[in-house]
């Protein structure tokens, strides 16, 4: 297990707590986006191309796209 | 030091689990369960992991080279674009409900519908 | 029961979950030392056996073909559900689509933007149909390339107005190749029924390892996987932008209005 691999599992550690402790939405979709960057890292330390490269862009612009669509969708309320 | 990654797949869901249950807000509720699916990502791929083994891909490195498990990556893979397509979904729910009800806070939701 | 109450049971069952799982993965092999049996013999003998080089989507789309028909299968029924769930309601109707912003001017759209979503836009479709298309050659396939090609009509979005997103597809077409995609994904296992084999059996031609035709029907199974993926996903961000922009409560309304209205659907 060389160091690589253990600072960038300690960051998904931590990111995922970020995520969760990030309470406003809109920021938490940020910091999500941020976690799918490091996950994908993470899945391309350990030797899997094809996960890192779904995660990507699954977790790094369609999910917050999603997520940001549905905030403005909501936020904008009945005007 | 070689827990580790199992160490981080069980702490990952621990800590969706905790922000699922303490959440106000069903759009924050749904960005906590990612990251619970994302555990199961993280506890597959250290399975699968072999120690100097090579990504499966095998059009540039001869084919007896050592290389990680092509299974898991393979789950993993489509699990990644579904998953976040049944998010999706539950944004599309989440959307529906604050305008019937005008809030998303859970707690609010739960007094409204019994 | 207060919520104190709720989160300190939760803390309480969370620390035990916690600690029967770590109990269970001290169970597992070590990081790092093995693989499991299928995974050592998919290694050696895929690229012999089918001519392809990455084993992820042989295993993907040929040796477990019929388990990632099911997840192809989970990902269409979840953009089915969005577009009923955020279908057009009794007493909504369509808006003019303009930007807005809450309390205060709409900043106009950024030259760098333009220029960067106008000028990426077509190497990323591009690029998706490349990753499409050598899914079994190098990381990549149907899933991967269909979400990038989703993300380069983003672009498109994000460079111009919602308008011009019209002008690139109609939604009906969009909605007629994602059910295409599903359908031949389905006609290709039923082809292998019809040669004598069992459903969904590579009994396509081979080719030559490394080349672009090759391991029979995976390429095949590739393009169908991303036209669908990618309609897909483009039904699903039309969909989000449309509940965003365009849909508002409906003020009153004479009949023949609502009748113009209905018919713009």
């Amino acid at each position: 297990m060389n160091a690589l691999q253990v600072v960038i599992l300690l960051l998904v550690a931590g990111g995922g707590l970020l995520v969760v402790a990030t309470r406003d939405p809109l920021r938490q979709a940020m910091v999500a986006s941020f976690f799918g960057i490091l996950l994908a890292l993470l899945f391309f330390v350990l030797q899997a191309p094809d996960v890192a490269l779904s995660e990507i862009v699954v977790g790094a612009v369609a999910l917050p796209l999603m997520i940001l669509l549905s905030l403005a969708k909501v936020r904008g309320g009945q005007r | 030091m070689t827990f580790l990654p199992y160490a981080v797949a069980a702490w990952l869901f621990v800590i969706g689990l905790y922000g699922i249950v303490t959440s106000r807000d069903l759009v924050h509720q749904i960005i906590c369960l990612s990251v619970v699916q994302s555990s199961t990502y993280v506890l597959l791929l250290a399975i699968g992991f072999r120690t100097g083994g090579a990504a499966p891909i095998f059009i540039d490195i001869p084919v007896g080279r050592a290389a990680v498990d092509p299974v898991v990556q393979a789950l993993c893979l489509t699990d990644v674009v579904v998953g976040a397509t049944v998010s999706a979904l539950l944004l599309a729910i989440a959307v529906q409900i604050h305008k019937r009800t005008g809030s998303l806070d859970p707690e609010r939701l739960r007094e409204s519908f019994g | 029961m207060t919520r104190r109450t709720r989160t300190a049971m939760f803390l309480g069952s969370a620390a035990v979950l916690g600690a029967f799982l770590l109990w269970g993965f001290s169970g597992l092999p070590s990081f790092g030392h093995g693989l499991i049996s299928a995974g050592e013999m998919l290694n050696r003998v895929s690229v012999a056996q089918r001519h392809i080089t990455d084993v992820v989507t042989a295993v993907n789309f040929d040796y477990r073909g019929i388990d990632t028909m099911g997840e192809e299968f989970i990902f269409f029924a979840a953009v089915v559900g969005v577009a009923l769930i955020m279908r057009p309601q009794p007493g909504e109707g369509a808006r003019h689509v303009e930007d807005y912003a809450f309390g205060r001017a709409v900043p106009p759209t950024s030259d760098a933007v333009r220029v960067l979503g106008l000028g990426l836009a077509a190497p990323t479709v591009l690029f998706a149909l490349y990753v499409v298309a050598h899914g079994h050659l190098t990381p990549g396939g149907g899933f991967q390339g269909g979400v990038i090609l989703a993300t380069g009509v983003l672009l498109i979005y994000l460079a111009g107005e919602f308008d011009h997103l019209h002008g690139l597809y109609g939604e009906a077409a969009v909605e007629r190749a994602e059910a295409a995609g599903a359908a031949a994904y389905v006609a290709i296992g039923f082809l292998a029924l019809v040669s004598g084999s069992a459903f969904m059996t590579n009994v396509w031609p081979l080719g030559t390892t490394g080349h672009l035709v090759s391991a029979g029907s995976v390429p095949l199974i590739n393009t169908a996987v991303g036209v669908e993926v990618g309609a897909g996903f483009v039904l699903l961000l039309n969909t989000f932008l449309r509940q965003a922009l365009v849909i508002r409560p409906e003020p009153t309304r004479t009949p023949l209005e609502e009748a113009l209205n209905r018919s713009r659907w």
